[in-house]
């Protein structure tokens, strides 16, 4: 049976089709209208291809930026807020900060709802979910009057503490689907029932402004390829790397942001499991941004919080809240179309801006003049400007090295070929550093880890970038420029549900730890089985803990049955080991306390077999030989080329070496030897460990 | 200038330094107990090398621990020789005048080896909610009243933690929980930034930190002069009066621009107050160089040598350079208004580079009183972080319920409800607070909280900008004035303990940032918005500003 995966991006839409054991791939421009069109279309294509129909297909996976884009560009439903009475403005005040210290032109991020459509009602529920002013039906309805006059498509309904008491919010619901047929309604409570108004209000907000378009979206789709014959169920990518049902999506849009890049770091986690690799950084660096995720023991690493439309871009504090499951990952500025430039301080500087694809880097010829990190990737040899993105792009290099003497070489008396790699140093360093604080924030350290290098300019980095990190083994995977896509194919079906509930670990009440961990499991369950087919399911639980007084929490597993009295002491020693290894030191004796429970249901993804290891074979041929720069003031070497079709697994080559395939080039560092593996991923392997 | 050999390298080195000390800082904000500190960020933390300088300060914090922070160190030096240290150490000092301007800031430094030798020293400091006295206002007389003062002492020696210390700590505090668990917290995250340290040292094969200390201070220095040579030199002076304790305070600064650099004197500036309103020079300096820094070099990392040519007098035993033993506890509400000095100066020289005055000083509101469940400490204290608006900036308006010059935090309500029996009935944008303008002021806000338990609670009050509210310039409005008062009507003052009584409410109006330019030029669809989101009443309506 044939399963089929498509990621709608910006401006690429990619599509899988894996049939009879081969895997077929297309890119179409995206349909930014009607976004099904080229859904449609690449898919036809591709079933044709493979003497398929629509009816053939078994499972059919999504994933999209459509939502996040919606966020970006301000292109959501007219939406409206009901707050708390008092709290008209809790999204507009936010956090009271500035996102960077020193700027004084800084802007804040600007709310998705007008303050003129944020209105309030008298109620008040306090921090223990009692009632402690009930209410106002009348007000709810006067409301409801003004938001038809309004003309208003969406509206969020965020009381205070409505985490420890949901019955105001769902009153008004029942209310407003009396008053105001068709609007959409969210309820924070639903969404992201967790402590701080802020962060639940602006998850809510941002759900309802993306709902009505992609629901609508979604329900075409459906249609479309219900026309077409399909009978598979569409499943749908989300943020946190499992699958939802698209009524489960329709539900909760807010959790298909960033479903591409999620997809990625499945692909990693497949990748490192077929290869038994523990420990894995999945590097993805496209034209504008690198995205770095940590996976370990074939499990990417999940967060609870996110940011959408950081309007300083990259900056944290500076985009809106959502608190939404999500792979953790680290997103920066650096990619091939970063632009470098000296500073005040006659510092190197990359990014975060980008060339973009107009007018690109300085190569491209398109009238860019500021060097880009594909600019000084061509002058040191790295790429062959005939071949770049399949040969559809020829590329100038005295167009790169004109750019790069005018922006960085002048201004501090550097030679063309040093002012290249001082830029390609420090968009590693920069990506480096951005790894190694994200490592660390997790309470991990990069050094052990296998770096898997994917998107069009990982392999030309991933050398260097794992020099930094004192990585040793780096896995380029076949079909990496549709990673997102193929990555969708191997994702589970999954939903978690997330809830605020208090308890002191010396009070720890198992019966109440069962009860709502028990509530979570159903609903957890219920929004998993549609997408999970018959499929057998299993559960993972946690707490979130902490000492009491502290304000953050650290994730603890708690054990798959019911809970029992003596269980207290297993998880002040989980905890506390947990503690140790994030901070060095853990508090002799303090009191804990649980804030939050978590309970994720799934499917129970069957790992893949391990790939054999490749007895050894002799290398291929080159196909050629480039001058490379190899250091800041070393004179170019001649360097071997090979074409990376000519490899046969086992076979191995001695860095430095190019390896060139249609989509990218992987740069061999004299560090490192390169091999094809029986997966058809190359991988390099540092030549003497430490 | 030809560039060195290695001069990328320095310039990799010098970027993870600044990583190593923001990992120190983010270990630090997850690990705190003090809400001020971990919901609102009042930390900071630094690498120093075996001379004192600062290399490298975390991005996450908040000025006012800048360049107190900065001396700190050469302080613990001069106590504990280096020849003394042992790996394992922790030094620990509360002193405002060698740590950063109240007893309320611990300041924990470790040194730090690197294959057996000490190649440089990690310090943090937080914000500590309680260290006993009278608590966190401004009403003692001085400095002994306002809580226990640590000299420099070591916290552990070789690993070994001093117990008798911890217990001293623990024993002098309303809020022992908090308090030691900060400790803990502040050691930890020094512990992190060694390790990472080490780390690098090892990876760039360094035996020490000497040429990369000279590189980033020199280059830094440079960098500093070359953006003051950019201004036109000269000097220009500024007054500005505030509230002050129970009389207003004029603040008067020359600020100098020359070949040297930048110097800030605030000769003319009137004497320290009987209370707790006081700044210790350390903290004078850090917010003056803070606004400069903002004005003239925003781009330039703070360090030894960035800090070396902005430049700061004050005449001793004035209110911006108090002697021991006046009580400094509430040293950041005049000390938060320095950046508005600067900016007054500055803008007779580079009038389209700085803004109008804001609101400056946080709106602590500093919460005590009887709770139910205490949670090991005695009683409730807690201050929640607010903000009125800042000042019109010259091509945008103020930020509404923006922390600035404070690099803190609000405090969410349904934390601050969660840790201390209260009740918010409001927490809102105050209408026409802004200063009209051009550019407008930022709001402020509307709060309003009650007790949850209908008994009486404290605030220790320590706000400004109530009399004297934020000026406009150029034809801007000033902003709208602070005000505290009770539900029932009572007008409370704003500095000092007062009671909240049962049953009534504590009723709040942050200030709103001065206007820049003439109203009458400010964009009409600008105002159009404005006034349908409710936010100003329109010009000629009853209500109007």
């Amino acid at each position: 049976m044939a399963r089929l995966s498509v990621d709608i991006g910006g401006t690429f839409t990619d599509i899988v089709l894996e049939a009879g054991g081969r895997r077929r791939t297309t890119k179409l421009l995206t349909t930014p209208r009607a976004p099904e069109e080229a859904v449609l279309a690449g898919t036809r294509a591709l079933l044709a291809e493979a003497s398929l129909g629509f009816r053939d297909l078994a499972l059919f996976v999504h994933g999209t930026t459509l939502a996040t884009n919606a966020l970006i560009e301000r292109r959501g439903a007219r939406v409206a807020l009901i707050a708390t009475e008092g709290f008209r403005d809790v999204v507009e005040i936010g956090d009271e900060g500035r996102y960077d210290q020193y700027d004084l032109d800084i802007d804040k991020p600007v709310p998705l709802v007008p303050r003129r459509l944020r209105f309030t009602v008298p109620e008040r529920i306090d921090v223990h979910g009692v009632v402690r002013l009930p209410l106002d039906e009348a007000a709810v309805v006067a409301v409801a009057a003004a938001l038809r006059r309004e003309a208003v498509e969406a509206v969020a309904v965020a009381f205070l503490h409505a985490y420890a008491d949901a019955g105001h919010e769902r009153r008004v619901r029942e209310i407003l689907s009396d008053s105001c047929p068709g609007l959409w309604v969210t309820l924070a409570s639903d969404v992201a029932p967790e402590i701080r108004e802020y962060e639940r209000t602006s998850t809510a907000i941002a759900n309802a402004y993306v709902q009505p378009m992609m629901a609508r979206y979604l329900g075409r789709l459906r249609d479309a390829f219900a026309a077409e014959g399909a009978t598979a169920p569409i499943h749908l990518m989300t943020s946190g790397g499992s699958l939802a049902s698209l009524d489960t999506a329709s539900r909760f849009p807010i959790r298909l942001v960033e479903s591409g890049p999620a997809g990625g770091a499945i692909l990693a986690a497949r990748v490192a499991a077929e290869r038994g690799e523990t420990r894995v950084l999945s590097f993805d660096m496209g034209g504008t941004t690198a995205k770095i995720c940590l996976i370990e023991r074939f499990e990417p690493l999940k967060s609870r919080s996110f940011e959408v439309d950081r309007a300083a871009r990259f900056l944290k504090g500076s985009g809106l809240p959502v608190r939404i499951p999500v792979i953790e990952m680290i997103e920066i500025g650096a990619g091939g179309g970063s632009l470098a430039r000296v500073d005040a301080l006659r510092r190197i500087t990359v990014g975060p801006d980008s060339a973009g694809s107009e007018p690109g880097p300085a190569c491209y010829g398109r009238g860019g003049t500021v060097p880009a990190v594909t600019d000084a990737d061509l002058v040191l040899g790295r790429i062959d400007p005939a071949r770049f993105a399949g040969g559809t792009i020829a590329l100038s290099p005295d167009a790169a090295a004109r750019a790069l003497d005018a922006a960085v070489g002048a201004p501090l008396a550097l030679a063309t070929g040093t002012a290249a790699y001082g830029v390609v140093e420090i968009v590693d360093e920069n990506m480096a550093n951005a790894a190694r604080v994200h490592a660390v924030e997790r309470g991990l350290s990069v050094r052990e880890h296998t770096l898997i290098a994917f998107g069009g300019a990982a392999p030309l980095h991933a050398a260097r970038l794992a020099e930094k990190l004192g990585i040793d083994r780096i896995i380029v995977p076949p079909d990496a420029g549709v990673g997102s896509a193929v990555g969708f194919l191997r994702a589970p079906a999954a939903y978690e549900v997330v809830r605020s509930r208090y308890m002191r670990l010396d009070g720890f009440d198992p019966e109440a730890a069962n009860d709502l961990l028990g509530a979570m499991g159903e609903e957890a369950e219920a929004l998993t089985r549609s997408a999970a087919g018959d499929r057998p399911l299993t559960a993972a639980r946690t707490a979130f803990m902490r000492y009491l007084g502290q304000g953050h929490e650290i994730a603890v597993t708690l054990p798959a049955r019911e809970l029992a009295p003596g269980d207290a002491e297993g998880l002040r020693e989980a905890f506390e080991a947990a503690y140790r290894r994030l901070f060095s030191r853990h508090i002799p004796g303090a009191v804990i306390e649980i804030l939050t429970w978590a309970v994720a249901i799934g499917t129970d993804e069957p790992a893949p077999p391990r790939l054999p290891d490749a007895p050894p074979a002799a290398g291929p041929r080159p196909v050629g030989a480039r001058a490379t720069l190899m250091g800041a003031d070393a004179a170019p070497v001649a360097i071997p080329v090979y074409a990376r079709d000519d490899f046969s697994p086992g076979a191995t080559v001695e860095g430095p070496a190019i390896v060139v395939e249609a989509g990218t080039s992987t740069f061999v560092s004299p560090a490192f030897r390169v091999s094809l593996d029986c997966g058809g991923a190359l991988v390099l392997q540092r030549k003497a460990t430490r | 200038m030809r560039a060195q050999p290695g001069e990328i390298e320095w310039q990799v080195m010098w970027n993870r330094l600044i990583a190593v000390v923001e990992e120190q800082a983010q270990v630090l904000l997850r690990t705190a107990f003090s809400p001020i500190v971990r919901e609102a960020g009042d930390l900071s933390a630094g690498l120093f090398d075996r001379r004192g300088r600062m290399l490298a300060q975390a991005v996450t914090g908040t000025p006012g621990h800048v360049n107190s922070m900065a001396e700190a160190v050469k302080h613990f030096i001069a106590r504990f020789p280096l020849e003394t240290m042992r790996a394992g150490d922790i030094y620990i000092t509360n002193d405002p005048w060698m740590g950063t301007g109240h007893l309320n800031d611990f300041v924990l430094t470790t040194p730090c080896f690197h294959r057996g030798r000490l190649v440089g020293l990690f310090s943090c400091t937080s914000h500590l909610m309680d260290i006993g006295g009278l608590g966190v206002g401004p009403d003692a007389t001085d400095v002994f009243m306002e809580g226990l003062y640590i000299p420099h002492l070591k916290l552990a020696e070789e690993g070994r933690l001093n117990a008798t210390l911890m217990a001293m700590i623990e024993a002098n505090t309303r809020l022992p929980i908090d308090t030691v668990g900060d400790t803990y917290s502040l050691a930890a995250c020094n512990d992190v930034g060694c390790r990472r340290l080490v780390e690098m040292m090892e990876e760039f094969g360094l035996a020490d930190l000497d040429a990369l200390a000279d590189h980033v201070c020199d280059r830094s220095e440079a960098a500093v002069l070359e953006q003051v040579a950019a201004l036109p030199p000269g000097a220009w002076s500024y007054a500005m009066t505030v509230d002050g304790y129970d009389a207003p305070v004029t603040l008067r600064a020359t600020t100098t621009v020359s070949g040297e650099g930048i110097h800030v004197d605030f000769s003319g500036t009137g004497p320290a107050s009987g209370r707790g309103i006081n700044v210790p020079l350390a903290y004078t300096t850090a917010y003056t160089v803070f606004g400069l820094g903002c004005a003239v070099a925003p781009r330039i990392p703070n360090n030894a040598g960035s800090l070396a040519r902005l430049t700061v007098s004050a005449p001793e035993g004035s209110i911006l350079n108090a002697r021991k033993p006046a009580p400094v506890s509430s040293r950041h509400i005049i000390g938060q208004m320095l950046p508005d000095m600067v900016f007054g100066c500055l803008r007779q020289a580079i009038p389209d580079r700085v803004p109008a005055e804001g609101t400056s000083c946080l709106w602590n509101i500093n919460l005590r009183g009887r709770a139910q469940d205490a949670n090991g400490n005695h009683g409730f204290s807690m201050a929640v972080t607010s903000n009125g608006g800042t000042g019109a900036r010259p091509r945008k308006d103020g930020l509404s319920a923006t922390a600035y010059p404070s690099g803190v935090k609000g405090t969410p309500v349904e934390i601050a409800e969660a840790l201390t029996p209260t009740l918010f009935w409001r927490k809102e944008l105050r209408p026409d607070s802004g200063g009209a303008g051009r550019q407008r002021g930022g709001h402020g806000q509307v709060i309003e909280i009650a007790s949850a338990t209908g008994e009486p609670f404290e605030i220790l009050a320590a706000f400004d900008r109530i009399h004297h509210p934020p000026r406009g310039r150029d034809g801007g409005r000033d902003g709208a004035a602070g005000a505290i008062r009770l539900a029932s009507g009572a007008t409370l003052q704003g500095k000092g303990l007062q009671t909240v009584p049962a049953g009534d409410r504590l009723v709040l109006l942050t200030p709103g940032g001065g206007g820049l330019g003439d109203p009458g030029e400010r964009a009409a669809d600008a105002l159009a918005r404005e006034v349908a989101d409710g936010l100003v009443t329109p010009p000629g309506a009853p209500g109007a500003r």
